[in-house]
Order: C-alpha cells, then sequence, then structure tokens
C-alpha cells in the first residue's frame, strides 16, 4: 500500500447510534405532553398562542432534520431552502390561485419531497464536511433565487408575499390564532406518529444500518443510494410542511426569512434537542425561539454574547441534549419505582 | 481577451484573501479534525486588537507581532477553557458549540468597537504594482505574505518534531499517545497556531474588505469553500483553491450574463460542488480510505 495516497481511518461514526427504541417517549409521557398542548392554549393571550404554534412549526422543521441526521446520518445545512421552497409553495398557491391553505399542504410537501431526492442524488458522493458544504450552497442560493426578476410574478421579489390568515372552519368560536395553533397540532402529530412508525419500519432500520455504518449496510444488501436519496427527501418534505405552516401562521413570506441563520437555528435545535431524539425536537424548538428573546431581556447590546454563553452551558451540562435528560430521569424513576 | 486576463488578475487578487483564509482553516482542520465556525470572527478579533494597539501609537510591525504572539494565547486559552471539556462530546455538539463562539465574539466586538467602518492601514502602500491597475503593491504583498506562511508551515510540519507530533495526534490519537505525544496539548498547539495564522489573514484583508465585526462573515464563507475545493488536508491545496475561487467568482460575475454580485457565491459555490462530485476529497486532498 503506497502510504502517501492513502490513509487508514478507524474514528468513531460522525453521529452516536441510538438505538429506535430509545428515539421516542413512553405512552404515558407521551400522552401527558399531548394533554398538556391542547389544554395549555385555552388559558393564554394570543400572542402567546402564536409562539406555541412557532413553536411547533419549528419543532416540526428539527424533526425532519433529526430524521436526516439521527436517522440516516446525513448532515444538513440546507433545511432553510426546503423550508423556503414549503413556505413559498403555499404563499403562492393561496394568494395568486387561490387554493385552499389545507390543500397546500400536501403539495408543498410533495413538491419538497421530489426536490430533496434530487438533491441527494449529486449529495450521494458526499459525506462529512464535505456534505455540510453542499447543503450550505444550498441555503445561501435560496433566498438569492427567490429573489430572481423572472421569478417576480409569483414571488413578489425583495417584497415578498402577504398571506391572508384563514379563520376557523364551521363557524367554530375561535379566534383565528387558536384555530391555526389546533390545527397545526393535529398536522404535527400525525407527522411525529409517521415518523416515529417509519424509523422503525424496515426503512427507518436501513436509515439507521447507513448512519452506523455504510459499508455494513451495503453488505447486508441495503440499497444505500436509495436510503439515502429517500431520508433526505422525507425529511425536505416534512420540512416543506413546516414551511407551509410557518407561512400561513406568521402570513408573510419573503426572500431574507429564510437565510442561512434559519438553517443554523434548526441545527442548533437538533443539537439541543437531542440528535436522534424525535421528542427532543420540540425541547430543541423551544430553545431556538425563546433563548434569543432572553438573552436580548438581559443584555440588548450583548445579546449574540449572551446567547452565546447559554447555549454553550447548555451544551457543557448536557452535551447529548435533552435526550440525556430524559435518560437520567428514568433511570431516577426506574430505581424509585424499584424500591 | 484583455478583458478575459484582467479579470484573471482580478481574481488572484481576490483569491489571495480567500487563499489566506482557507489556509487558517486547513491548519485548524489537521488539528482538531473539525471545520471552525468561530475562525473568521476569531481573526477579526485579532485584527481589531492590532487596530486598537496601533491607535494607542505603536507602529505597524509592533502591533503586527505583538497580535500574533496574543492571538495564539487566545487560541490555547478558547481551547482549554471551552473544548477541552467538550473532547469527549459528539462532534455535532462541537459544531454547537463553535457557533456560540462565534455569536459570542461577534457580539463582544460589536460593543467594544461598534458597528462602524474603520480605515486599517497596510505596510505594502496601496500603488499600482509593476504599472498594472488590477493588482496594487498591497495586494501583492498580501500574496507574497501567503506564499511565505505556506513555505513556513511546510517546513514546520515536514522537519520539526512538534510538527510531526502534531500530524501524528491528528491522524492516529490513540497510537500517538502509545508513542509518547502529548495529543491534548497538540489540540491546543493546534488551535494557537490556527489562531496566529487567522490573525495574520485579518490583518492582510482588513486594508482591502474595512475593518468592522462582520467583515469576515463572506470572507470566511469562501475560505471554506476554497479549503474544501482544495482538499481540506492539504494547506498547499488550500491556497491554490482560494486563487481558484477568486478567478472562479471574478469570470462567473463578468461572462454568465444577469448575475450581477448576489448570485457569485451560489454560483461559485456550485461550481465547487460540481468539482467534488468528480473529486470528493478535493484536488489536492489525500483520499480517506475506511477500514471496516
Amino acid at each position: 500500500m503506497s502510504a502517501a495516497v492513502e490513509e487508514v481511518v478507524t474514528e468513531a461514526p460522525a453521529v452516536e447510534a441510538v438505538p429506535k427504541r430509545a428515539m421516542t417517549l413512553g405512552t404515558g409521557t407521551s400522552l401527558t405532553v399531548l394533554a398538556l398542548l391542547v389544554v395549555a392554549p385555552l388559558f393564554v393571550k394570543n400572542f402567546i398562542i402564536f409562539q406555541m404554534t412557532m413553536l411547533l412549526v419549528y419543532g416540526l422543521a428539527v424533526l425532519a432534520l433529526n430524521i436526516l441526521t439521527g436517522g440516516s446520518g446525513q448532515f444538513s445545512l440546507g433545511q432553510s431552502a426546503f423550508y423556503a421552497i414549503g413556505a413559498y409553495t403555499s404563499a403562492i398557491l393561496m394568494e395568486q390561485y387561490n387554493v385552499n391553505y389545507v390543500l397546500t399542504l400536501p403539495v408543498s410537501g410533495a413538491l419538497c419531497f421530489a426536490a430533496g431526492f434530487l438533491f441527494g442524488q449529486p449529495a450521494l458522493r458526499l459525506s462529512g464536511v464535505y456534505l455540510a458544504l453542499a447543503t450550505f450552497a444550498l441555503a445561501t442560493a435560496m433566498p438569492q433565487l427567490l429573489k430572481l426578476n423572472f421569478l417576480e410574478p409569483w414571488t413578489g421579489g425583495v417584497q415578498g408575499l402577504v398571506v391572508t390568515k384563514p379563520d376557523a372552519p364551521f363557524g367554530l368560536p375561535m379566534s383565528q390564532d387558536m384555530w391555526l395553533y389546533y390545527f397545526t397540532l393535529v398536522i404535527t402529530i400525525a407527522i411525529y406518529i409517521a415518523s416515529v412508525n417509519l424509523l422503525r419500519s424496515r426503512s427507518g432500520r436501513a436509515f439507521m444500518a447507513i448512519r452506523d455504518n455504510e459499508i455494513a449496510a451495503s453488505a447486508m444488501g441495503i440499497d444505500v443510494a436509495l436510503y439515502k436519496t429517500l431520508a433526505f427527501g422525507v425529511s425536505a418534505g416534512i420540512t416543506g410542511v413546516a414551511g407551509s405552516l410557518g407561512a400561513i401562521v406568521v402570513q408573510f413570506v419573503a426572500p431574507d426569512s429564510y437565510t442561512i441563520t434559519l438553517a443554523i437555528a434548526l441545527f442548533l435545535g437538533m443539537v439541543v434537542g437531542g440528535v436522534g431524539w424525535l421528542p427532543g425536537s420540540i425541547v430543541g424548538s423551544a430553545f431556538i425561539i425563546f433563548v434569543p428573546n432572553i438573552a436580548e431581556s438581559i443584555s440588548k447590546g450583548l445579546s449574540g454574547a449572551v446567547f452565546g454563553v447559554l447555549l454553550f452551558l447548555v451544551i457543557f451540562a448536557v452535551p447529548h441534549g435533552a435526550r440525556q435528560v430524559a435518560i437520567v430521569c428514568q433511570q431516577a424513576l426506574a430505581k424509585y419505582k424499584r424500591r | 481577451m484583455e478583458l478575459f486576463i484582467n479579470q484573471i488578475l482580478a481574481g488572484i487578487s481576490t483569491g489571495a484573501i480567500y487563499a489566506c483564509m482557507a489556509l487558517a482553516v486547513v491548519m485548524i482542520y489537521q488539528a482538531i479534525d473539525h471545520l471552525n465556525f468561530a475562525q473568521g470572527e476569531m481573526a477579526m478579533f485579532s485584527t481589531f486588537i492590532s487596530w486598537q494597539l496601533m491607535q494607542w501609537g505603536m507602529p505597524y510591525w509592533a502591533a503586527f507581532f505583538i497580535t500574533i504572539a496574543l492571538s495564539f494565547a487566545g487560541g490555547i486559552a478558547i481551547e482549554r477553557v471551552m473544548f477541552k471539556p467538550l473532547a469527549k462530546a459528539p462532534i455535532l455538539t462541537n459544531v454547537a458549540g463553535f457557533i456560540a463562539l462565534y455569536s459570542i465574539i461577534n457580539s463582544s466586538a460589536g460593543l467594544i468597537w461598534d458597528f462602524t467602518i474603520k480605515q486599517y492601514p497596510t505596510p505594502f502602500g496601496s500603488a499600482p504594482f509593476l504599472g498594472s491597475q488590477l493588482i496594487s503593491t498591497h495586494q501583492a504583498g498580501m500574496i507574497g505574505v501567503t506564499i511565505l506562511l505556506l513555505i513556513g508551515l511546510y517546513a514546520f510540519f515536514r522537519y520539526t518534531r512538534v510538527g510531526l507530533a502534531m500530524r501524528a495526534a491528528a491522524s492516529l490519537p490513540e497510537s500517538a499517545r502509545l508513542v509518547g505525544i502529548n495529543t491534548s496539548w497538540m489540540i491546543a498547539l493546534g488551535w494557537g497556531m490556527a489562531a496566529a495564522i487567522g490573525s495574520i489573514a485579518g490583518m492582510m484583508i482588513a486594508p482591502v474588505v474595512f475593518l468592522e465585526p462582520n467583515m469576515m462573515l463572506g470572507v470566511l464563507i469562501y475560505g471554506f469553500a476554497a479549503a474544501v475545493l482544495g482538499g481540506l488536508t492539504s494547506p498547499f491545496g488550500a491556497v491554490i483553491g482560494g486563487f481558484l475561487v477568486g478567478i472562479f467568482e471574478n469570470l462567473a460575475g463578468t461572462y454568465i450574463p444577469g448575475i450581477g454580485n448576489e448570485l457569485k457565491l451560489p454560483i461559485a459555490l456550485a461550481l465547487i460542488i460540481s468539482v467534488l462530485v468528480v473529486k470528493p476529497a478535493g484536488l489536492f486532498g489525500r483520499p480517506i480510505v475506511k477500514r471496516v
């Protein structure tokens, strides 16, 4: 072997192996969280309901990244691009073609699935930092592409589009914000359940096999190329739906809302929530929505530094994110029960 | 044809900036195996320190070398305090740590020196170089400094014991520990060197892009791209990658209609990705063979 050209590396995989059972919550805990999410908005102001809706929307986007990174071991900084495609699809269909907002969601999902699947093809050749750069390129290109002149009749150019807020249907006695919250909640739960089932299925096991060892996975007869691109597609599709919901909730889409900053925020959300632990997505989403506000309230001029310090404290305390907290609690509970 | 040659020259002169930054990126990648997102901000902070020293009346070269020394110490301090405790954490957690560091440095620099654009002096003057309007003496000097740095680094890694130990610690940490290398300190040393090289890059770049807390944002992205294009394992590749990215960017801006300034970056990145698809380890990088 000519040592100058080849280098043997035996390093740990980039994403640690999470067994599939550890990816979800127990039934009891899930039902408690669900009950909280259903009841909470009845007691709070509209603005807080809006924030809770955004929590779910970003939670979905983080979940999508979690399937890609925690599930199949591929890294992406391009999620903001798929989020943008979803948001714009909904906005354009609703405002230019008067399509009902509910119907725009599956369209966004399908479109983003296709986009992600196609993007996954060239990304197959790349891994690690190289994949990060490729997805990063996608994220930086997206706002510029949306600003292109010949797309302006649809996208509204730099100005963006204003989206009308839908009313509660069937004359339900609730505010628009509350209706949107429950609407988002139902979709989030549906996608969450579907994702959990996906990761427990044959395809999910294939994702995880690829994550843990690509060569071994292909030796077992897994079509590595197919499942890697599939993971990209599924992740992009879910991100697209999140983008659509985000556009409807915020009532506005503009190219500069979907920059690389969004992709980085989603990435941070995934790390804080725990890579590969789906329920952590909502914790991560809470972190990226609320912590910048907290930082701002502590110090206006130094908000960035405060945010950085808070983030550091979190990853110092729990390098594996919220998953670590959950595991510690679970063990404590088990000990208590045994007594 | 003249336009073409002029554009290539202009590309080389912007490429020198990227090459400088890419070199710093590769350095730290060699030492710690991660891309440091806060690299640009560290360089920016160092540049501000040198600016402050000069404001206090220090001559350019004194400020230059004191800044390099301070940055070296600062890089080691950051590694010891912030990243050593994370050594066992997953890679993605480390990346989140880089983002936190980025945010901390950027925000503090904004508070200390505010966000107004500042002039930064050049030691080489800014007259046209050899009668060419496109390359000034400063840019020529910058290219010279980059090449000197590259030769110095090559000699350091190739011929010194510490350099050899650093390479060993980066490529096979466990075996390196077995032969008595203190790998933990080699990583700290890598951070120090990356910070020092970053400060040189920052002080060379500042006269061109002006000094402000966000000056490194664009440069860092191109620097990353250049490093990845050249191959992350090769400092020489990083420098060549830097010049190539500069040339790509200029030629694309000139010859592809309707691009303008906004689409330059995506086009450059798209081109780099197409190169990577053909050569996944970069132009000069060593292909990595995995053991099953």
